[in-house]
C-alpha cells in the first residue's frame, strides 16, 4: 500500500430523492445481472406452476367462461400469485442489506433514508414484472389468449403492478421485522402460500365449502384474479350468489389496493425506521 | 448550508451519552473530545459501549440523552452535516459482494452526489492506495477478507472526509493484514484527517492513538496518552541484565538501595524492581558505575496496556472479550 496524500476534498452536491434511489435501483439489478438465479422465483418456478397445474389438475377442474379451458383460465392466477411474491422480494432483499451492514453503510451517508426503500421496491418491481412478461410467454404457448380490448388488456396489466406495489410495503414490514433471510422465506412460505391458494387463483370457488368460499372471496387477490380474467377474456363475470367484491372486481382490486397500501406502508416504515434507527 | 466541513478545532467531541436499549443500559454518560487531526483510540471489551458510542457519534443510533459533535455539527441537531463530514468502516466490512471493487465506491460516490470524473479519479485512486487496482473489476465476494476491509476503509474515504470513525478495524485480520491497515491509517493521518478507532487490542491503541479513552460497562474509567495510562498503573520496572551469572549477589545487593524489593531471575541473568520513573535509573546507572559489574543492559519497563487494562478493571481484556455478550442488539 502507498502512502499517497489526499489534497483535494471532493465537493459533495446535494442530490435528489429520485438519483439516490436510481443508484440504488442500479446497484440490486447489477445483483440480478450477477446473481440470474435470483429470478427463479418469477421464472421457473410460476412456468413449473402453469405445467402443473394446467396438466396434472386441468382435467378435473371444470371452468366456465374460458374458451381454451382451464389452462387459459389458471394464467391469470397464477400472475396474481407471482406479483404477491412480489413481497417476498422485497422482504429478502431488504433483510439481507440490512444483515449485511449495507443499510448502514447507506444511512452513513448525506442522503435520504427512504432512497434505500424506493430502490428496492423499483428493482422489486422490475424483478416480478419480468415474470409477467415470462408468463405472458408460457401462457400463449399452453393456450392463453387476450380476448377483450387493448385498452382492457393494458388495464389488467396495470392492476398486476398495482398490486405488486401493495404487496411491497408487505415485503417492507416483513423484512424490517425478521432478524435473518431464512426467517423472511419461513415466514413467506408460511403465510403466502396459504393466502394465494385460499382464493380463486387455482380452482373456483362455486364448489368450496360455504365458509372457505366467504373466506376465498373476500380474499383481496380473488379480486384481482377475477378482474384481470374478465379484462383478458378469460372467463364470465361472477353469478349473484358469489360475494360483493368479486360483483365489482376492476372496482375492489383498486380499494383492496389502496387499503392495503394505507394500513401497511405506516406500519412498514414505522418497521423499518425501529429497526434501523436502535 | 455548507458543504464542506467547518474548520474547528475539535473534530468529535462527545457530551454526555446516553443510550438505553429498554432497561439495558448501553452506555451510560460518555464524554471526551478529540483535536482536530489526532487518533483516539476508544478501548474497552467487548460490550463495553463502543459500538454503541461510534453508532451514536455517527448518527446511526440516536442517544437517549447527550450529543456529539462531528466537525462542528450536532448529531441530533444536524445530521446531515454530521454524515457530509465522516466516515465510517463498520465492525464487519459493508461492502457490497455482488458488486466489483469499482462498483461499490462508484454507487457510493454517486450518492455523494460526485460528478462522474471526480467519482472516477476518486475510486482510481483509492483502488491504487489500497492496492486493489488488480482486482478492481472482480466481485468482492472472490475477495480475501484483508482486501474487504481496505475496499471497506476505501468506500469510506470516497468523499476525503475530514473526520474517519473506525470500529474495530483490524478484528479478524491476520498480522500482516493489521500491520499493513496500520499503515494506511498512519498515512491518513498524515494528511490531516482524524481519527476515531475503537479496539480491543491494546497493541492497536499504543501503536496509533495520540489518546485513549478507556470504556468499561458503558462509562469512561480512563484517559490520557498511552503513556499517561501506563504511568498512572505505577507499576514501572527498573530492569536489570548482567553480564556474568557470578555477579547477579552483587547486583541483587545494588539494586536493594533503591527498592527493597528485588526479584531475580537467574536463568535470564536479569533482575527486576520496582521504579518509581526516570531518577531510579539514574540512580541505577550511579550504583552500577564502577562497581565492575558488567551489564548487558539496563532500562525503565512500563507496563503494557494489557496491564493497565488489568489495572483499571481487575480484568483482563482478553478474558472479558471471550465471554462478553454481542454488543449491539441489531
Amino acid at each position: 500500500m502507498s502512502p499517497g496524500s489526499i489534497v483535494e476534498r471532493p465537493q459533495i452536491q446535494r442530490t435528489s430523492l429520485w438519483q439516490q434511489s436510481w443508484a440504488i435501483t442500479r446497484r440490486n439489478l447489477i445483483h440480478i445481472r450477477r446473481m440470474p438465479e435470483m429470478l427463479l422465483d418469477v421464472t421457473l418456478q410460476p412456468v413449473m406452476f402453469v405445467l402443473l397445474f394446467a396438466y396434472v389438475f386441468g382435467g378435473a377442474i371444470a371452468v366456465q367462461g374460458a374458451p381454451d379451458g382451464y389452462r387459459e383460465w389458471l394464467l391469470g392466477g397464477i400472475m396474481a400469485q407471482t406479483m404477491a411474491f412480489a413481497s417476498f422480494i422485497v422482504a429478502v432483499g431488504l433483510t439481507a442489506d440490512i444483515e449485511k451492514g449495507i443499510v448502514d453503510r447507506m444511512r452513513s451517508l448525506p442522503i435520504h433514508l427512504s432512497a434505500v426503500l424506493v430502490g428496492r421496491s423499483l428493482s422489486s418491481l422490475v424483478h416480478s414484472s419480468l415474470g409477467i412478461v415470462v408468463m405472458s410467454f408460457t401462457g400463449l404457448v399452453v393456450g392463453w389468449r387476450i380476448r377483450g380490448s387493448f385498452l382492457d388488456a393494458v388495464l389488467a396489466y396495470g392492476l398486476l403492478v398495482l398490486w405488486a406495489f401493495a404487496m411491497i410495503w408487505l415485503g417492507i414490514l416483513v423484512g424490517s421485522s425478521m432478524r435473518s433471510v431464512e426467517a423472511v422465506n419461513g415466514v413467506m412460505f408460511t403465510v403466502m402460500f396459504p393466502i394465494t391458494f385460499l382464493s380463486n387463483a387455482f380452482a373456483p370457488t362455486e364448489r368450496m365449502p360455504t365458509y372457505l368460499r366467504v373466506v376465498a372471496e373476500w380474499n383481496p387477490i380473488s379480486s384481482l384474479v377475477q378482474a384481470i380474467r374478465e379484462l383478458w377474456g378469460n372467463t364470465v363475470p361472477v353469478g349473484p350468489d358469489a360475494a360483493l367484491p368479486l360483483q365489482h372486481p376492476v372496482l375492489s382490486t383498486f380499494i383492496w389496493t389502496v387499503a392495503l397500501t394505507v394500513v401497511l406502508a405506516p406500519l412498514a416504515l414505522n418497521a423499518f425506521r425501529r429497526r434501523t434507527r436502535e | 448550508m455548507t458543504s464542506t466541513a467547518r474548520s474547528v478545532e475539535t473534530a468529535i467531541e462527545a457530551v454526555d451519552l446516553v443510550k438505553h436499549f429498554g432497561d439495558t443500559v448501553a452506555v451510560d454518560g460518555v464524554s471526551f473530545s478529540v483535536p482536530t487531526g489526532s487518533v483516539l483510540g476508544l478501548l474497552g471489551p467487548n460490550g463495553a459501549g463502543k459500538t454503541t458510542t461510534v453508532r451514536m457519534m455517527t448518527t446511526l443510533t440516536r442517544p437517549t440523552s447527550g450529543t456529539a459533535r462531528v466537525a462542528g455539527f450536532d448529531v441530533t441537531k444536524d445530521p446531515d452535516g454530521v454524515r457530509r463530514s465522516m466516515g465510517l468502516t463498520g465492525q464487519t466490512a459493508t461492502v457490497d459482494e455482488l458488486l466489483t471493487g469499482t462498483e461499490n465506491l462508484q454507487l457510493v460516490g454517486r450518492l455523494y452526489g460526485l460528478d462522474r470524473a471526480t467519482v472516477k479519479r476518486v475510486s482510481d485512486d483509492l483502488l491504487e492506495r489500497f492496492s486493489l487496482t488488480d482486482a478492481a473489476r472482480r466481485v468482492v465476494k472472490t475477495y480475501s477478507g484483508g482486501m474487504r476491509r481496505r475496499l471497506d476503509l476505501a468506500v469510506s474515504l470516497v468523499a476525503t472526509p475530514p473526520v474517519l470513525f473506525l470500529d474495530e478495524p483490524t478484528t479478524g485480520l491476520d498480522p500482516r493484514s493489521r500491520v499493513e491497515l496500520w499503515e494506511v491509517l498512519r498515512s491518513l493521518v498524515n494528511d490531516g484527517t482524524t481519527l476515531l478507532l475503537t479496539t480491543q487490542y491494546l497493541e492497536e491503541a499504543d501503536q496509533l492513538a495520540d489518546n485513549i479513552v478507556v470504556i468499561d460497562r458503558g462509562t469512561v474509567i480512563a484517559e490520557g496518552t498511552p503513556l499517561q495510562l501506563k504511568d498512572a498503573s505505577g507499576r514501572a520496572a527498573l530492569v536489570v541484565t548482567v553480564s556474568s551469572a557470578e555477579d547477579l549477589g552483587r547486583a541483587e545487593g545494588l539494586l536493594r538501595g533503591i527498592s527493597a524489593e528485588v526479584h531475580v531471575d537467574a536463568a535470564a541473568r536479569r533482575l527486576t524492581t520496582p521504579a518509581e520513573g526516570l531518577g531510579d535509573v539514574t540512580k541505577a546507572v550511579a550504583a552500577f558505575d564502577g562497581s565492575g559489574i558488567d551489564l548487558d543492559d539496563l532500562g525503565l519497563q512500563r507496563p503494557s496496556l494489557d496491564d493497565v487494562f488489568l489495572h483499571l478493571t481487575g480484568r483482563r481484556a482478553e478474558d472479558v472479550a471471550d465471554t462478553a455478550e454481542e454488543e449491539v442488539p441489531a
